[in-house]
């Protein structure tokens, strides 16, 4: 049994080619890949991320409980609106899921969850609830849709009312608001500016509409893990997973260490990690013909680690790829394509922003 | 349902054969293939003069989402390449049978043309995938 989006019939309309992706029905792409990848960077193009979940947290613990449950800190978030980027941790220091914050006040909160690992992240939220006063509440009833270029904004901005101009003037990055029945946040996954738009289902189909109108390509899977690799973002269950500490997935930055008295889930354990040293999730950058691919065994000065992710980069018209490796792993790689070993640069884990190569 | 031209030679494994009348061929991948394989990054082509068996694989269609094999669906020499995919291995996407074409080969034995599908069989093949 296979889940659709609000949106799947206009994903049709559109000639997109439809793949499972984890138990939703969702475009691959609409024709290219690497066109719809290029009117991100270039342009402005839209994804439907409905299948990603909403979940309201409230109540009057509501930050206390987020301060145990997240590896950052809920308490960085004064602004209404302000977002955060957190790992989920288990007990061991492995990573649940990671997720999108958005604070409203000490008691409300928005978190933004992966699709795939739903069922698992519900489970967790409400386990981990014991002991806390507060109400966990899925928001199925909204569809998303993520519009992201250097053009984005401008296009969007033809199709919101005048309110919701006003509500997003001036917005900077990793904030959300709530204008009249749009949830607007300046969040994404492509290294682009854009907005990440909540609408309630039965809207969807005509904002998409009206998006594509203002000219806004639509964009499958297939140019948002190009997107997202180059932008150098983790994806959950290849990046990272219950398995990987966060410290061996470039999250290092996501860990609010500070105060030391907060208790939060996997705390113990990530200091051992820390202090014992872990694996490092870093960038790979092949000269050669060819595409690194996920799984690869990568062999660096201080042994042998995987890639995790690998793909073509159509900006940088070249191969990019994140790998673990051992953290003695100096400024090159061997990697072992098609039987034979090929020397790549080991680079940080980001390779495009803003349009512009940082390579 | 993909376009799979009537006056071309099929392999299961989705090259087409066109006959030059002059003793060679060329060789590329089906419109269907390379839907399966999306977005075309880079070829990786035979050399010229090399000698390949049928069955061989000889070239490499690298797209977006995998590295694939291609093979040589007739015994001969390798007399030309496409050298328009080093710089656009989109080509392959967009005119697979025309533009898109990877290699010429010069056939040892002509006749080993009868062993590849006609476009009814292919089309009948790639129906029961």
């Amino acid at each position: 049994m296979t889940n659709k989006t609000v949106l799947h019939a206009k994903h049709i309309e559109a000639g997109a080619r439809m793949v499972d992706f984890h138990g939703w029905e969702m475009p691959i792409n609409y024709g290219s890949q690497i066109e719809e990848h290029h009117a991100v960077r270039k342009d402005a193009g839209m994804f439907d991320v409905s299948h990603m979940t909403i979940v309201d947290v409230t109540g009057s613990q509501a930050q206390a409980y987020l301060r145990y449950l997240l590896a950052n800190d809920v308490a960085k978030l004064q602004e209404k609106g302000k977002a955060l980027y957190s790992g989920m941790l288990n007990e061991a220091g492995g990573v649940v899921d990671d997720l999108i914050v958005y604070h409203f006040d000490a008691e409300n909160y928005r978190l933004v969850v992966n699709s795939a690992t739903r069922e698992k992240d519900i489970n967790w939220l409400n386990s981990k609830a014991a002991g806390f006063d507060v109400t966990i509440t899925e928001r199925p009833e909204y569809a998303m849709i993520a519009v992201q270029g250097p053009n984005a904004k401008e296009k969007a901005g033809q199709v919101f009312s005048a309110a919701q101009n006003e509500a997003v003037a001036g917005m900077k990055p990793f904030y959300g608001v709530q204008a009249e029945d749009l949830f607007i946040a300046t969040t994404g996954y492509t290294g682009e500016a854009g907005y990440e738009i909540m609408v309630p289902n039965e809207q969807a189909a005509d904002l998409w509409q009206q998006l594509l109108d203002a000219g806004v390509q639509p964009c499958g899977l297939g140019a948002r893990d190009t997107l997202r690799l180059e932008a150098g973002m983790n994806l959950y269950g290849q990046d990272m997973d219950e398995t990987i500490s966060p410290l061996a997935a470039n999250m290092g930055w996501t860990i609010t260490w500070e105060p030391a008295e907060r208790d939060f889930v996997g705390r113990a354990a990530l200091e051992q990690q820390k202090a014992a040293g872990t694996d490092k999730l870093v960038g790979l950058l092949m000269e050669e013909k060819g595409v690194l691919r996920s799984g690869l065994t990568v062999k660096v000065s201080g042994g042998e680690g995987v890639i995790t992710s690998g793909t073509f980069s159509p900006t940088l018209g070249k191969s990019i790829a994140m790998a673990r490796v051992p953290a003695d792993h100096g400024d090159t790689a061997e990697v072992e394509m098609r039987k034979k070993w090929v020397t790549v640069k080991v680079i940080k884990p980001a390779f495009v922003r803003n349009g512009k190569p940082l390579i | 349902m993909s376009n799979i031209p009537k006056e071309l030679r099929y392999a299961s494994t989705h090259e087409w054969v066109r006959d030059e009348g002059d003793g060679t061929f060329t060789v590329g991948i089906t419109e269907h293939a390379q839907e399966l394989l999306g977005d075309m990054v880079f070829v990786e082509l035979p050399d010229v003069g090399s000698a390949v068996n049928a069955g061989d694989d000889c070239c490499v269609a690298e797209s977006v989402k995998a590295a694939s094999d291609v093979y040589a669906p007739l015994t001969g020499e390798i007399i030309a390449t496409n050298e328009d995919l080093e710089n656009s291995p989109e080509l392959v996407n967009s005119d697979p049978y025309g533009d898109g074409w990877l290699f010429k080969i010069k056939a040892e034995d002509p006749e080993e043309l009868g062993d590849l599908m006609g476009a009814e069989d292919y089309a009948n093949s790639i129906d029961e995938e």
